[in-house]
């Protein structure tokens, strides 16, 4: 009789992103459950397990940066995960939250909290638990290095399962026509 | 003498004074391009065309037939090149596909799947460059404008009215609306310009017309930017 092979040690985050990557993961349906046989979900917003252990196998990075807790729970996947995947536009390229890029963040601040109609007596808020906003939003490839990327605003549920699959299988991932889409 | 070349190992026949492109076109073989159109002088800048030929590298979309010439172009050497040179466009400018009204008629993006290209793996630039909405029926978004230089070449040569010009020089280069204002409402451009048809990219579209098509039913969703050309090998 051989042992059950060892599950592989999977863990997720949405960083400046919609969750609407990790809903297009969950698009995967009842093939979740053949996933299931050969990973076991570790920090992730599937199981609410608050830090990533030191001994994963592949960490699933939804967003791009854009605050500085952002930066630590990225550096966080990098440290403690050998592969490390970009998963959608945002985190590819910054998405529609590095739209605000080209605007100074005071500017930014100013109109959401005092100037937008409808607020009276805005104060930007400013408690020392929230983590400071980034200059700029950026990609997460140019702060840690990337192994994968599956881009797609948000990648397919069959592209997901496809890059998956391939490195489950131990091959290179690839997305052919019909699967590569940067929207 | 017979008018062939080798392209990849095929045999490709042209006429006298046809490009590399141009032959390998009718040929029904793909080379990469965007600033590469065959109803306009080839402007040779944007390199996406670069090929092998005997040994040395050289745009396809300017360089002439000729007989006995060995050109290499879908080698994994030549294509990470392209590859790299299609990345350094995404980062200069700010292409976000999914809220872009080019997204899947885009001959960009087009190029970058059929390269394979899955990040655009070099920091990016987020340059500021304002959009130009004078226009009633046009509307410009520069974010996206890849410097092709087709739509100069349409205005200038089809239609005769100069309405873009390419300014400054390296990096620096940019579009500019040849009017005292820079608006292009205040230039004799029509929604029926020759110019308003060739951008391969997001940046001259029509107003009022965002998402008719839907997302994924769109030219590039339905075949890899190879196809057009590669249908021809059939009749061949
Ligand atoms: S112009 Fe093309 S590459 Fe750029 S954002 Fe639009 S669809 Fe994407
Ligand atoms: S606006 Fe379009 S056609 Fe004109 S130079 Fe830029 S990318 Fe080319
Ligand atoms: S297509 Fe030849 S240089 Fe652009």
């Amino acid at each position: 009789m051989t042992a059950p092979k060892k599950k592989l040690k999977v863990a997720t985050t949405s960083l400046a992103g919609c969750f609407g990557c990790h809903m297009s993961l969950l698009d995967i349906d009842e093939r979740l459950f053949t996933l299931l046989e050969h990973i076991e979900f570790d920090r992730s917003p599937l199981t609410d397990i608050k830090e990533v252990s030191p001994d994963c196998d592949i960490g699933i990075i939804e967003g791009g940066l854009c605050n500085a807790e952002n930066v630590h729970v990225l550096r966080d996947f990098r440290k403690n995960c050998k592969i490390l995947i970009a998963l959608g536009a945002c985190a590819i390229n910054g998405g529609l939250p590095a739209q605000r890029n080209h605007l100074p963040l005071t500017t930014i601040l100013e109109e959401v909290y005092h100037t937008s109609p409808g607020v009276s007596n805005g104060m930007i808020p400013n408690d020392p638990e929230l983590p400071l906003p980034l200059d700029q939003v950026h990609p997460i490839h140019e702060v840690v290095k990337i192994d994968y990327f599956i881009p797609g605003c948000p990648p397919s549920a069959e592209a997901i399962w496809k890059v998956l699959t391939d490195l489950l299988a131990g091959r290179e991932p690839e997305l052919g026509h019909g699967l590569m889409h940067y929207d | 003498m017979s008018h062939t070349f080798t392209l990849d190992g095929k045999t490709i026949s042209f006429e006298e004074g046809q490009t590399i492109m141009q032959a390998a076109t009718k040929a029904g073989v793909f080379i990469p391009h965007l600033c590469y159109h065959p109803e306009f002088k080839p402007h040779g800048s944007c390199k996406l065309c670069t090929v092998k030929v005997n040994g040395r590298q050289t745009a396809s979309c300017t360089m002439r037939a000729i007989a006995g010439m060995v050109v290499e172009s879908d080698t994994p050497e030549i294509n990470d090149e392209r590859r790299t040179l299609t990345q350094m466009l995404f980062v200069e400018g700010n292409h976000f596909c999914p809220s872009c009204e080019k997204s899947g008629n885009c001959q960009l993006q087009a190029t970058a799947y059929h390269l394979g290209m899955m990040s655009p793996h070099f920091d990016h630039f987020f340059p500021d460059r304002p959009v130009d909405a004078s226009h009633p029926e046009v509307l410009l978004d520069f974010n996206r404008c890849i410097l092709c230089s087709l739509c100069v070449r349409a205005s200038r040569d089809v239609d005769g009215k100069n309405v873009f010009a390419l300014s400054g020089r390296g990096i620096d280069t940019h579009l500019i609306v040849n009017a005292k204002s820079g608006q292009l409402a205040d230039t004799n451009f029509t929604l029926h310009d020759k110019a308003a048809q060739v951008c391969p990219v997001g940046v001259i579209l029509k107003k009022r017309e965002g998402f008719a098509v839907p997302i994924g039913e769109r030219s590039y969703d339905k075949q890899p930017i190879s196809a057009t050309v590669e249908a021809k090998q059939e009749g061949y």
